[in-house]
């Protein structure tokens, strides 16, 4: 069993008891502990399940490449599955719950899959639900969701809250052990600004646990006096709890903080994103212990050497009263130690190494421990709990040569470098033969913006594994002396990927590559047999390494054992990419500060709060929210729109139009402009007058359009559509700075400089007669001009225009008197049937005009002329943008769809962009088309349904009736119409 | 002052928030006036000089005189602070002295929002928002950028004190945004 | 993401203050001109694997439209540089020639 030590425990203070529960049972651990470790004191050692045979698992590693213990942690609004316990600070009250298994974690029914393990070989899905077709969709993918899938989904909006912040650094150093630390120091010494940062709660790596002594002093003394000689540094940024994620191009990394995860509700932010810009960055990253490869290597009990150390020096934590070493190196000897030291038993080593010689083993072989040279475990008997082993040859199939009793097992198969940050942005690796891992290639670094490489990988990251071996490398690439450490040789491993070597079909099928998903060395070989040869392959077919833990521990192994298979070098195979996250980090802390009232940027209008507090149904417009439609108590919005509509056209409609962009362009060549960007002429237009305009891409489609304004001689102001502001500011400046930079033009987009508020209706003259100021008649100002004045002591420019067909004034006061404005209008406007409108009446008002909406007419691939706007087109102008893409022959072909109104037989409302059908089908066997519908509403005023879109050869075939198919096969007809359906002569726009 | 102006109201009427580890406010009407020109022109310069009380900036320097400055938002651009009362006397005035001169100058004090985020860590709230070495800003400074999702402009307008300009328009997000990153907890250690 | 320095006002501004704008140094072709002028100006794009000139403008920043020349591959930048220009300055180029020996120039 797995017990808590009476003593010892670096980390854990035992005067601070905090209780948790697992699985709803109540347990108890530290301040210090991780689950992992609190749960291991309380002799849990089933954790979870595994991901396809639900297979018991335990814990396998003390950190970040932890592939099976991993629950479900916190509730409600705090729930979050697939935590890591070994990278799970504990905190009083944290709640962990199993996943994978039903009905309980001890007893699991879909374990029975284990049974059946040989029937569902890798690439298992691919092979069986391909037929009969139909059965996936009904059959197979059902089931296979039910049971599918890790961890369950939060149900509930997540209570806490994210945050970004940006950091800058010259070094930006990662790995907060003996490398990390002596590479920021020295960096620090040097002047540059550093950032230090580490994923764990605590400085120092593994060098406390293996008994490191650096320059006379124990790891537990250097780490402190080292992090407080950094902490005195101005130019020195140290940083716990948070994880490099990923790099990325010129020096660009993510890190993840964690803030709050141990005290739930306490206000912070949980998780902190950092975006990091890198002068340079020191992977210090350190490496990761591999599995070995034997029959049953996963069941609980089985764990990596140096998290065995961990847990016991660290948290005192016993795995196991008797605990077997199974290793191809020296360093799996410093667990034996540790555990000797810690008065446990250790029966015996198991090195596959013919021959073991050298400090560390004999300083076990002193303390009475066998070792048993070229050996192997070839089985490990147990289910829920190592409870022997079987030993064997190395070099054998895997017969018994000895059992021993045991209740834990600490494997070691060597270790490789995290190498992670190097390859992000595209580091290379070469295959260090004599100590079997990849290690990052000085000579091809990822480069940055400079072309020069913009990573360090130093210490265990580089390769360097000892103490002795970290420190030189930090002063050879970093500077500063290398200090002397107390370590000493250590002879080499022997490569092992299989244990034993000849072992069976059998044996291999119950060898654990991928823990989490369940990935055996025989799915692999099967894999390489079925022709898999790319790595890349190789994984998405067994999906090796496509877990959460994103194959920490089972890669290199996979690798090679696939390179065996192919009987080919380790290095031809290759290894698959590297990407971020390093380990999976919040959604949460994705999203940052976006989420909620400021999930996005939302544009108001200084009349928002009026339209709000007056039953506004608001509609996103680009970024701008407008109102819809002005609900009453009992209303549609449908009917509002209707009543809207009608009050427009009989007595005074009042309209929020201050999302208009408003541009103003100037100087001496401002003319010469303005007919360069539209179609139309408008370096004609006299001071005082107005003149509508389109505006086309170089590929002739029409993108905006709108009324300009000619303010003096060299003035002119340009309306362009909502959300268009923007966008066609930057197209102006575009063309001012990269094409005609010697003209004389100045831009300014001044849209939110003023509230424009349109006044639209029979009576809307007597409206602004009303508030008095400025003579508002006809023959003061006629239709299409604008005048600068005051109306009701508000500084304003009128303009007449309008976008409804009624007698309508456009005007613009500041913004900051918006709605000062507005109010007065709304409140001089009763007596003459004052009501505000909205968009949707906005669009049926423009429609029944057949007046064009750039966004519904038009789709980026509609030309002025498929429109029948030839008028806005200038026929003597040499060039404007778009003219020549308009003489392309595609452009000129009389065959274009081209505008027309549509009129239901039945008054009915069209489909919105219902397509009119045509005979036949094309050589897709689809029907033929001949139009679609552009704009489609119910007109209140015609009391019937009415509509615009684009017809072949449409303005040819007035009165001819076109069927539009619906949803359930209803066909619609409707005929062709002039687009105009109200007030043909414009009499009433002109009074 | 005329009527009007007086019913003027800026985008959020001088919000407050004090909850959090610095304070965000909504700084209330201020003159602001784009001014576009050849900056080195002898014109420009008595221009600015008349109206800002202030010499042309430097690139990318903002210079403050008592209630008047001028700040340079690109290399033919400049931004006049003046009170808001004073705006369309400045703009008159301007329009005067640059007579002749290809310039555009326009009221933009509406077009926008202006924030003072104050507090000994009221760098922080920037450093959360803005992908700006706030480390380096100079003194005098004038860093346009982006705060979250939107344009701003941004500089040290005080000892423990900075100034954020956004468009009016989203005046609510930032404000929101500016509180949400100053709430008190989420300190940077 | 990239970082680039505005040539304008100096700023080192980061990817997502930026916009990016596509290829440098078209040459407009407008009414009057050939088919084949025209489709190559509208359409064709360059799309190489290392040295590259690109559009970009300070968009979260001074306003202006500058040029950039980068690597594709690598990422390196030579250089940026006002865009009121039809061809890149004769000293980056003579520097990207440096570095890149066989670019067989930017047309």
């Amino acid at each position: 069993m797995s017990t808590r030590l009476s003593k010892g425990g670096r980390l854990i203070d035992r005067s601070k008891p905090l209780s948790f529960t697992f699985n709803g049972r109540r347990m108890s651990g530290y301040r210090g502990d991780t689950l992992a470790s609190a749960l291991l004191g309380a002799d849990q050692m089933l954790m979870g399940r595994s991901f396809k045979y639900h297979r018991p698992r335990g814990v396998v590693a003390s950190g970040a490449e932890e592939p099976n213990a991993l629950v479900g942690l916190g509730e409600g609004a705090r729930f979050e599955p697939n935590q890591r316990v070994t990278t799970t600070e504990l905190f009083e009250g944290a709640a962990a719950t199993t996943q994978n298994h039903w009905p309980s974690l001890e007893f699991d029914v879909g374990a029975i899959n284990d049974r059946f393990a040989r029937m569902l070989p890798g690439g298992f899905y691919y092979k069986t639900f391909m037929f009969p077709r139909f059965a996936w969709k009904h059959v197979f993918e059902p089931v296979i969701r039910q049971s599918a899938g890790l961890g369950k989904v939060p149900q509930e909006r997540d209570a806490d809250r994210y945050e970004y912040a940006y950091a800058f650094a010259d070094v930006v150093v990662v790995g907060g052990g003996i490398a990390g630390l002596a590479a920021a120091l020295q960096a620090g010494r040097e002047g540059s600004r550093v950032l230090l940062i580490e994923q764990s709660g605590h400085w120092g790596g593994r060098a406390p646990v293996d008994g490191v002594v650096i320059d006379g002093r124990s790891a537990a003394e250097w780490v402190p006096a080292t992090v407080a000689a950094l902490s005195a540094m101005e130019n020195v940024t140290l940083r716990l709890n948070t994880m490099a994620s990923g790099l990325y191009d010129h020096g660009y990394l993510l890190a993840y903080e964690r803030i709050a995860d141990t005290t739930p509700g306490d206000g912070r932010p949980r998780h902190r994103l950092w975006r990091v810009r890198a002068g340079h960055v020191i992977a210090a990253t350190g490496a990761i212990e591999r599995p070995l490869s034997f029959a049953g290597n996963d069941v609980p009990g089985v764990m990596l050497a140096g998290a065995v150390r961990d847990y016991v020096v660290n948290w005192a934590i016993s795995p196991g009263d008797r605990t077997v070493i199974v290793t191809n190196n020296d360093d799996a000897y410093r667990t034996a130690l540790a555990l000797l030291d810690a008065g446990l038993t250790v029966p015996a080593v198991i090195d596959a190494r013919a021959s073991v010689s050298g400090a560390l083993p004999d300083a076990v072989r002193a303390r009475g421990v066998r070792v048993l040279e070229g050996r192997a475990i070839g089985k490990v008997k147990g289910g829920k709990r190592v409870t022997c082993v079987s030993v064997c040859t190395f070099e054998g199939q895997g017969a018994e040569v000895e059992a021993i009793d045991c209740d834990a097992i600490a494997m070691s198969g060597g270790w490789s470098p995290v190498v992670h940050l190097w390859s992000h942005c595209g580091g290379k690796l070469n295959w260090d033969e004599a100590q079997a891992m990849f290690r990052p290639d000085a000579a091809r670094p990822p480069t940055g913006a400079d072309g020069k490489g913009m990573v360090t990988a130093v210490g265990s990251a580089n390769g360097a594994l000892t103490a002795d071996a970290v420190l030189a490398d930090v002063a050879a690439q970093i500077g500063g002396e290398a200090l002397a450490t107390n370590a000493v040789a250590e002879a080499p491993l022997r490569p092992v990927w299989i244990m034993p070597q000849g072992a069976g079909p059998e044996l291999r099928m119950k060898m654990w590559l991928d823990y989490q998903n369940d990935v055996k060395v025989s799915d692999v070989q099967l894999a390489a047999r079925e022709g898999y040869h790319s790595v890349e392959h190789t994984k998405r077919y067994t999906t090796l390494g496509m877990a959460t833990d994103q194959g920490k521990l089972s890669n290199i192994n996979g690798l090679a054992v696939l390179s065996d298979a192919l009987n080919q070098a380790i290095p031809q195979t290759g290894t698959t990419t590297f990407r971020p996250p390093y380990t999976p980090i919040s959604m949460g802390a994705i999203a940052g500060e976006a989420r909620g009232e400021i999930f996005q940027p939302l544009r108001k209008t200084p009349m928002d709060g009026w339209h709000e507090a007056n039953g506004a149904y608001f509609e996103p417009v680009g970024l701008w929210r407008r109102p819809y439609c002005y609900q009453r108590p009992g209303e549609t919005a449908h009917q509002a729109v209707n009543r809207e509509v009608k009050n427009v056209r009989q007595a005074l409609g009042l309209l929020d139009a201050s999302t208009l962009g408003k541009i103003i362009v100037k100087g001496p060549d401002a003319g010469k402009f303005l007919d360069m960007l539209y179609t139309g002429v408008m370096s004609t237009l006299p001071v005082g007058k107005c003149r509508y305009g389109l505006m086309c891409t170089e590929n002739g489609f029409l993108s905006d359009d709108g009324v300009v304004a000619r303010i003096d001689e060299d003035t002119w102001l340009c309306h362009t559509t909502s959300g268009g502001a923007d966008r066609i500011h930057a197209w102006m400046e575009d063309w001012l700075q990269c094409e005609w930079w010697d003209w004389k033009v100045y831009t300014a987009n001044v849209t939110e400089e003023y509230a424009q508020i349109a006044v639209v209706g029979p009576n809307a003259r007597k409206l602004l007669e009303k508030m008095g100021g400025m003579d508002v008649s006809r023959e003061a100002l006629p239709f299409m001009e604008w005048r600068d004045g005051s109306l009701g002591g508000f500084r304003a420019r009128v303009y007449r225009i309008s976008f409804s067909g009624e007698l309508s004034y456009e005007i613009a006061v500041p913004a900051s008197e918006g709605r000062a404005f507005w109010d007065a209008l709304v409140a001089a406007g009763q007596e003459f049937g004052l009501m505000p409108y909205g968009t949707e009446a906005l669009h049926v008002l423009r429609a029944e005009k057949g007046f064009i909406m750039i966004g519904d007419e038009t789709d980026g691939t509609v030309i002025p002329q498929d429109l029948n706007m030839a008028w806005a087109i200038s026929k003597k102008k040499p060039d404007y943008l778009g003219k020549r893409a308009q003489e392309r022959s595609f452009m000129a072909s009389p065959d274009r769809w081209t505008l027309v109104g549509l009129e239901t037989l039945d008054g009915s409302v069209l489909p919105d962009c219902a397509y009119a059908v045509a005979d036949g089908v094309n050589a897709n066997g689809q029907r033929n088309v001949q139009g679609r519908v552009t704009s489609t509403y119910f007109s209140p005023t015609l009391g019937k349904g009415i509509a615009m879109g684009l017809v072949k050869h449409g303005p040819a075939r007035m009165g001819e009736v076109l069927e539009f198919p619906g949803d359930g096969g209803k066909v619609f007809k409707a005929r062709i119409v002039d687009q105009v359906f109200y007030d043909k002569e414009g009499a009433k726009q002109n009074v | 002052m005329s009527e009007a102006i007086a019913k003027a109201v800026s985008a959020l009427d001088g919000k407050e928030a004090t909850g959090g580890f610095a304070s965000v406010r909504e700084a209330g009407l201020q003159g602001m006036i784009t001014l576009r020109g050849d900056l080195s022109s002898a014109k420009v310069k008595a221009a600015v000089k008349a109206a800002a009380g202030v010499a042309v900036p430097a690139e990318r320097r903002i210079a403050m005189k008592g209630d008047r400055g001028a700040g340079w938002m690109s290399p033919d651009e400049l931004l006049i602070l003046v009170p808001y009362g004073a705006v369309r006397e400045t703009i008159a005035g301007l329009n005067d002295a640059l007579a002749g001169q290809h310039a555009l100058v326009a009221d933009v004090s509406d077009a926008r929002a202006m924030f003072r985020i104050a507090g000994s860590r009221a760098d922080q709230v920037l450093r959360k928002l803005c992908p700006v070495d706030i480390d380096r800003l100079a003194e005098g400074e004038l860093r346009r950028t982006r705060a979250a999702q939107v344009a701003a402009a941004l500089w040290k307008s005080g000892a423990d004190e900075f100034t954020i300009v956004s468009f009016r328009s989203v005046a609510g997000y930032v404000f929101a945004t500016l509180e949400m990153s100053a709430r008190a907890g989420s300190e940077i250690a | 993401m990239l970082t680039l320095e505005c040539p304008y006002c100096g700023v080192k501004a980061e990817e997502t203050e930026l916009a990016a704008g596509g290829e440098a140094h078209l040459k407009r072709f407008g009414p009057g001109s050939s088919d084949a002028d025209f489709d190559g100006y509208m359409f064709m794009r360059k799309n190489p694997k290392g040295v590259h000139f690109e559009r970009w403008r300070h968009v979260y920043g001074c306003g202006k439209w500058f040029l950039a020349a980068r690597d594709t591959a690598t990422l390196e930048v030579f250089g940026t540089y006002p865009a009121q220009t039809s061809e890149p300055p004769a000293e980056l180029q003579a520097k990207i020639k440096a570095k890149r020996p066989t670019w067989e120039g930017y047309k």
